[in-house]
């Protein structure tokens, strides 16, 4: 039976990125996938009809300009068009909208309150700021803090460096800023309720913490860090869907060389001798590699997919008690037409922004209050787009796809597996609360899948759903991601390695896990690195 | 459910003058000015420019964004905000000054007119509200924002005083430069204050926007025969270049808008030591400020009176150390001056360099029929405006 170079186990982004590297560097490499269609939640399924359904993940902004050069994965058919602004539907009727021309967003802003529109150029600059300093990490591997080896100190003196560097005045407050509370942060600038929760969305997508949670501001930092076409902080689709990345990865995978394999669920990662030495499927098959690179999220990983006496105690331990912990939902919808949204004037630009349907931070924080309580948010926090108003591949002309990232949705109803009416009730929630401001939606909807956190963990493998394979709080990030002393992407065990996005620098569509692991990858096997620099700005 | 509202304007505003500009427009280029149209030029650029040094040039400053600033302790405020001392500044008078974080970096500079006793407007590029009210704490003051609620035109030229007089507007003659006094203008107000953005002979109006059209109508009729003229943005940056005045994000950046470190000024690294006065109360910024004046400062803005004709845009500038030419910094303004016929620019360069009678080297690329070329030209620090004519000062102005 054939032997691999390296085994890459789950072909999402993180998966097939790293799998392209160790290609492009010569290695013969396979990806395994458990499902029948790659990409992980980096996918367009076609569910309905001629629907294509973003229906994990929806948009596209964090992933490194650095390897979607270096993998060419413009000639793997991968396009992404920026879209602005966002809305908030208000309960009075009146709605406040972003736009994307500064003054015209200065004005409604303005509209509101005079100070919050003059304050936001300040607070833009000080978040600027800090995406300035976090960046220039994202594709590196975090240095070890208690190591002495000179690549650890060189880079830790750089991380200190650029900390010195910001001044000290900036230097206090990005201290602050990593360990406060969104809600804080957005009151230290702005007066306005509308406009802080606006704002504050972005804090708390993904995250199982509410609004006044602390270190929910880096979470903010987190959605602003990304950039279409060098625009820091602008989002956008990828034309035919977010499963289009996956695509395009994989054909730069495939080019190198690489192999795939669908429908090939891994049982056990195989350690022989402190060594991993392959994999056995779920179908008992063995594939083998002296190289085992996991994708999946650490819990699944060590806890479902390997032998406890393989693992150190303490690291099994600790991969027990990281925090993953499933907080959103989502609801993908087929729409007969464009629904109207009477609040919005015809024709509006808004149109083409995210859509949100609550107004207040008090709202938003009670929306979190439900989760705690172990059920879905009766009244949510709904990140609703429709990517069909730009992208004509994902459903028929005329025909519209919506996509509605809805949180807070726990994994458990109070602690026991949802009921299909409970699933249902959900999807309603999010149906009604949209149907308040669109009467003509509900007669739109053409299908709706309704996704559970239970339904992402049982389908995709993500445990519990998380979105980020983890939470992004400072005792989970950097040096700290996925578990201390394990932060460089190697396993406790020889050979085995984590490129998924529970390890540095997290979750979304960013690449940067695989794409940093395959570098440490290659250094361990003195192969010349083929993983792209960052980029820089100064 | 409430009624819709109207969304915000989506594009361009238009100012209170607006229908009388684009009357006088030929070219049709406008730019966007904190959400406004304003004109580039109108009909051709270099015979606006002519417009404010040989006659008298109008330019429409209503976007400019203006604070009035009240209360019992609205001077104590003032004095706190800026870095100059605004007790010196008695009712009737206009000062030039820049306000700082507490690092004593820029946040802005602008113009504070005392308006009468305990009442100020505050004008600036940037909008700050937000600063503004923040500083407030501990004085009984209050601030509105009174951008759209003021029109506002630049009059600048040597003929502007007889202009203004055959306006029939009284006891001009007696108004000095930085003074403003408050005039009738078919029933309404006016603010009239001999101020400007030119170093020429020239005033600005300041009325309700009701007024505005009768305004320009009246300025242009007794205008006429003293070569008045609508001009674009073009006309008076040439202008203000030649003034040697600062323009913000081009010599300066509002240090709570900058993201790297280093990218902000102090009011003395940008040649405004006298707008700091150590000798009153606190203001923010003191305490850096002092320290800076202590230590020295990183950075000096220079006027470069630069050799040859050809403008030194975006220039590096060097300067000799041990017989070798070194980048010390770089141009941000450039112009080929058309009344002083000196190729002058503004620039930033590292401390100690700069000083005045310094002598540098710009390297100035240019293009010829496509070609580019490149050469290095020497470069004076001078210390005094590149255009500062006697006319401009005194009082009365003559009938130029």
């Amino acid at each position: 039976m054939k032997t691999y170079d390296a085994i890459v186990v789950g072909a999402g982004h993180n998966g097939l990125t790293n799998a392209a590297f160790l290609a492009k560097a010569g290695l013969d490499v396979v990806c395994v996938e458990k499902n029948d269609y790659i990409g992980g939640a980096t996918v367009s399924r076609n569910l309905y009809k001629d629907w294509w359904y973003s229906n994990c993940s929806y948009v596209c902004s964090l992933l490194r300009p650095e390897i979607y050069r270096s993998l060419e994965l413009h000639k793997h058919g991968l396009q992404v068009t920026p879209y602005g602004g966002s809305v908030q539907f208000m309960q009075n009727g009146d709605y406040y909208g972003g736009y994307h021309d500064d003054e015209v967003a200065y004005r409604e802003m303005a509209r509101f309150s005079r100070h919050d529109a003059d304050a936001y150029k300040s607070y833009s600059a000080d978040v600027m700021r800090q995406c300035r300093f976090i960046r220039d990490f994202l594709l590196s591997t975090p240095p070890d803090p208690t190591s002495f080896k000179p690549k650890d100190l060189m880079e830790l003196a750089r991380i200190g460096g650029k900390f010195m560097d910001m001044g000290e005045d900036r230097m206090h407050e990005t201290i602050r800023f990593w360990t406060m509370s969104v809600a804080d942060y957005l009151g230290e600038y702005f007066e306005t309720d509308v406009i802080k929760t606006a704002l504050s969305g972005s804090g708390i997508i993904g995250t199982a913490l509410g609004i006044h949670s602390p270190g929910t501001a880096y979470v903010l930092l987190h959605h602003y860090m990304g950039e279409v076409d060098g625009n820091a902080g602008s989002w956008g689709f990828a034309r035919g869907g977010t499963g289009a990345v996956a695509k395009a990865i994989a054909g730069a995978f495939q080019a190198a060389g690489g192999e795939i394999r669908t429908e090939a669920g891994v049982a056990q990662i195989i350690v022989k001798n402190g060594k991993t030495v392959g994999v056995a499927l779920d179908n008992g098959d063995e594939i083998h590699a002296d190289i085992v690179v996991s994708a999946m999220d650490v819990k699944r990983t060590f806890l479902t997919c390997m032998d406890k006496n393989d693992l150190p105690e303490k690291f099994h331990r600790r991969v027990e008690n990281f925090k993953i912990r499933g907080s959103s939902g989502k609801v993908n919808i087929a729409l007969d037409g464009l629904p109207t949204f009477p609040a919005l004037p015809e024709g509006s630009s808004l149109y083409h922004s995210d859509m949100h349907f609550i107004d207040s931070m008090e709202r938003m924080e009670r929306a979190y209050d439900d989760w705690k309580d172990g059920t879905w948010s009766k009244d949510p926090y709904i990140d609703m787009l429709i990517p069909t108003l730009s992208d004509p591949t994902m459903a028929p002309p005329g025909k519209h796809f919506m996509s509605c990232f809805v949180q807070y949705c726990p994994h458990q109803i109070e602690g026991r597996a949802w009921t299909a009416d409970e699933k249902e009730a959900f999807g309603k929630t999010v149906i009604n609360q949209i149907a308040n401001y669109s009467p003509d939606f509900k007669d739109l909807i053409l299908h709706a899948e309704i996704r559970t956190p239970q339904d992402i963990e049982a389908e995709i493998g993500i445990t519990e759903g998380n979105i980020f394979h983890g939470e992004l709080t400072m005792d989970q990030l950097l040096f700290n991601r996925p578990i201390p002393g394990y932060a460089q992407y190697r396993g406790p065990v020889g050979g085995l390695y984590m490129c998924g996005s529970s390890t540095h620098p997290g979750g979304g569509i960013m690449a940067a896990p695989g794409a940093n692991a395959a570098r440490e990858i290659l250094s361990d096997l003195k192969r010349p690195n083929t993983v792209p620099e960052n980029f820089g700005d100064d | 459910m409430t009624t819709v509202r109207d969304p915000v304007h989506q594009g361009r505003l238009k100012t209170p003058f607006f229908p009388r500009v684009e009357q006088l427009d030929f070219l049709n280029e406008w730019h966007e000015w904190k959400g406004y149209s304003s004109p580039n030029a109108l009909y051709c650029g270099d015979l606006e420019y002519f417009a404010i040094r040989n006659g008298t040039g109008v330019f429409d400053i209503s976007p400019m964004t203006k604070y009035r600033i009240t209360g019992p302790d609205a001077m104590e405020y003032l004095n706190r905000l800026v870095t100059r001392d605004m007790a010196k500044i008695k009712a009737g008078r206009v000062a030039y000054a820049v306000w700082c974080d507490d690092q004593g970096q820029v946040i802005d500079d602008g113009t504070i007119f005392h308006l009468r006793e305990g009442e100020y407007r505050l004008c600036s590029q940037e909008r700050h509200f937000a600063w503004l009210q923040a500083a407030t704490i501990g004085f009984d003051v209050s601030i509105v924002h009174e951008t759209e609620r003021v029109a506002a035109l630049a009059v600048q030229g040597p003929t502007s005083f007889s202009i203004l007089n055959a306006m029939g507007i009284k006891g001009l003659d007696q108004l000095k430069p930085f003074g403003l006094m408050h005039v009738d203008f078919q029933g309404v107000e006016m603010m009239v204050s001999r101020t400007g953005f030119t170093a020429d002979l020239g005033y600005e109006l300041w009325i309700e926007p009701s007024k505005a059209l009768d305004l320009w109508d009246a300025l242009f009729k007794a205008g006429e025969l003293y070569k008045i003229r609508a001009i674009g943005t073009h006309a008076l940056e040439l202008a203000r270049i030649e003034a040697g005045y600062l323009a913000p994000y081009t010599e300066f950046l509002p240090a709570d808008e900058t993201v790297r470190t280093g990218r902000s000024r102090s009011p003395l690294e940008l040649g405004l030591e006298w707008l700091v006065d150590f000798k009153k109360p606190n203001f923010n910024g003191r305490r850096a400020l002092a320290e800076e004046k202590r230590r020295g400062s990183t950075w000096q803005l220079v006027k470069l009176d630069i050799a040859g004709n050809k403008p030194a845009h975006s220039s590096y500038i060097y300067a000799k150390e041990k017989g070798k030419k070194k980048e010390i910094g770089f141009i941000t303004s450039a112009a080929w001056s058309p009344v002083c016929k000196q190729n002058i620019a503004l620039g930033t360069v590292r401390a100690p360099h700069g000083k005045p009678g310094d002598e540098l080297w710009v390297e100035v690329y240019y293009q010829r029929e496509m070609h580019w070329n490149r050469t290095m030209a020497k470069a004076m620090v001078v210390d005094k405006p590149f255009w500062f004519p006697p006319r401009r000062g005194a009082t009365p102005p003559g009938p130029y």
